[in-house]
């Protein structure tokens, strides 16, 4: 009795169609890469001067060695699953509002000539195939706006 | 160094999945009435107040002053901290460090998450990068599937071996009467038909391969609280003061794709400082006891090797041979863990104020039956970011 009482009793309130948009800065280097995906469908990362380490996407500063980066490398389109999933729960993107489409394919991929892994979706949900270990390629949206989701997804090779 | 800091107190509230009977200021004020009346403390008692949450999951941000009717720290200096899941146990290191300054005697650590007002999922992709993550992250399931599906691939684990381990918690959960998931169901079957169950089950829905629902944390309402006082006043407040014997934190990547998922580097490097710190040689000799963050099963494999419990790849063996059980050499988690309890930015204190029970034989049905001299802890935040911590019985030198 007291549970279904509670039940009643007990509000929530809800917060309503929320619209709070934000503009995040980019910064140059961040925008060179976006420009790049963009305009000539180009991945581009950047090497560290002390550790050679090239990371994905490029940032200014090596963390490691704490030195200021500035040597921009062009990668391949095509790299190796370092690891990866098959989402198969179903949930709402917070940044568009819409429920993701499951089950798809969910990876860090090592593009050649990268050191670190850019995280992306992997058009396959065969676990026969979609493993670590295996080679992919980027496949570019027609029209690109300037976002990491101009790339489309990654396909298997 | 400091004063020397002990845990004196500690309160929480039962775990649920929903604790609609209360907003989130009145399920603060549950944990610390509790944990005052455990250290026979009144709130006039406290110097200071160190509060976390994770704000994503309520959308409220100012939780310092919005909480101060619930948590005693009205015209008290507070401190508020948010470091993601490892929130709880960096407001136990803030609050250490407050009392270890000489600058405050007795500190007041809270921790509380409701999680059953927002998304949990999608309230943790809003935690990272907006550019560059958000738009294809998971959340932390999907991110944590990564991870065991790098680390199988590598020494050859099995889905039986990450099974092993949710079913250690889960019989733990059975004997804590604050953890929220009591799988009464399990009760009286053989381990090894438990395993067989939850990998073959199909009501044990798949979430992300090689994660089903039983390799996961739920998602918890909950509050806990912990008091922290100096060498000067513990002595008087607590017949067995569980003292701080070391605490570091480690960060390492911003994004998650620099994530190096070959080791847990941060919890390595974390643990191997504290152990030193501490004067600990020999690990799996010398502690008595582990409450770790394992938010999903295979961190309870690959996570112990790289505290240094055993060699790589040897894991499961450990977990298997019963080493981590409650009557084990090393027992983990005896309340349930984070598998059996989530309420994020209360977990970590959890495992701090569980640990400090441990360490004064109050835990009641879950104490283990050996002596412990060392408890050691674990946090464990989104992009690998680690902290830990070491209590010890003996007050140290």
């Amino acid at each position: 009795m007291e549970k279904k009482k509670d039940e009643k009793e007990l509000l929530t309130i809800g917060s309503g169609d929320l619209y709070q948009p934000y503009s995040w800065s980019v910064g140059h280097y961040g925008s060179k890469f976006l420009h790049e995906l963009k305009d000539h469908k180009k991945l581009l990362g950047i090497r560290c001067p002390k550790c050679n380490k090239v990371y994905v996407p490029p940032r200014k500063v090596c963390g490691k060695c704490y030195v200021a980066m500035d040597e921009f490398v062009e990668l391949s389109d095509e790299g190796e699953i370092y690891a990866c999933t098959i989402i198969q729960f179903g949930f709402v993107d917070p940044g568009t509002g819409i429920q993701r489409p499951v089950p798809y394919g969910y990876a860090f991929i090592k593009l050649d000539g990268a050191d670190t892994c850019l995280s992306h979706f992997v058009d396959s949900t065969d676990p026969e195939k979609f493993k670590v270990g295996a080679r992919v390629k980027a496949v570019f949206e027609e029209k690109r706006k300037g976002s990491i989701v101009d790339i489309k997804h990654f396909t298997l090779i | 160094m400091g004063k020397k800091v002990a845990v004196v107190g500690f309160g929480q509230t039962k775990g649920r999945s929903a604790r609609k009977d209360v907003n989130g200021v009145e399920l603060i004020n549950e944990a610390v009435v509790a944990a005052l009346a455990d250290a026979e403390l009144t709130i006039k008692d406290i110097d200071a107040v160190v509060i976390g949450n994770m704000d994503h999951f309520e959308g409220v941000n100012y939780v310092d002053s919005w909480s101060v009717e619930g948590s005693g720290g009205v015209m008290k200096p507070i401190f508020k901290v948010t470091t993601g899941g490892t929130t709880g146990t960096t407001v136990a290191m803030s609050a250490y460090y407050h009392v270890a300054s000489g600058m405050f005697d007795k500190v007041l650590a809270i921790g509380w998450e409701k999680n059953s007002e927002s998304d949990t999922t999608g309230a943790i992709i809003t935690a990272f990068d907006p550019v560059w993550e958000r738009p294809n992250l998971g959340g932390a399931i999907a991110g944590l599937a990564l991870e065991a599906s790098k680390y199988m691939s590598t020494y050859g684990i099995t889905e039986r071996d990450g099974a092993r381990v949710a079913v250690r918690e889960r019989l733990h959960a059975l004997n804590n009467p604050f953890a929220h998931l009591h799988q009464e169901w399990m009760k009286g079957i053989p381990v090894d038909q438990l395993v067989e169950l939850l990998v073959t089950s199909k009501e044990n829905v798949m979430l992300a391969y090689p994660l089903r629902m039983s390799d996961m944390c739920p998602r918890t309402d909950a509050a806990a609280a912990a008091i922290f006082a100096s060498e000067d006043v513990a002595e008087k407040m607590a017949a067995v003061p569980a003292w701080v014997a070391s605490t570091t934190n480690r960060h390492n990547f911003a994004l998650a794709g620099d994530v190096d998922m070959d080791r847990n580097t941060t919890m390595a490097s974390a643990a191997k400082r504290a152990f030193e710190k501490a004067g600990i040689k020999e690990p799996l000799k010398e502690i008595g006891v582990c409450e770790l963050y394992l938010p999903y099963s295979y961190a309870g494999l690959k996570w112990m090797e790289d505290y240094g419990f055993c060699a790589y790849g040897e894991g499961p063996k450990l977990v298997w041979d019963k080493v981590t059980d409650m009557d084990g050499e090393l027992p983990v988690n005896p309340s349930g863990g984070v598998m059996s309890s989530n309420p994020i930015g209360a977990t970590g204190l959890i495992r701090v104020g569980e640990a400090a029970l441990q360490i004064m034989r109050k835990a009641g049905t879950r104490q283990v039956q050996k002596d412990v001299n060392f408890a050691f802890i674990t946090g464990f935040g989104g992009c690998y970011w680690a902290d830990v911590m070491v209590l010890g019985k003996k007050k140290p030198s």
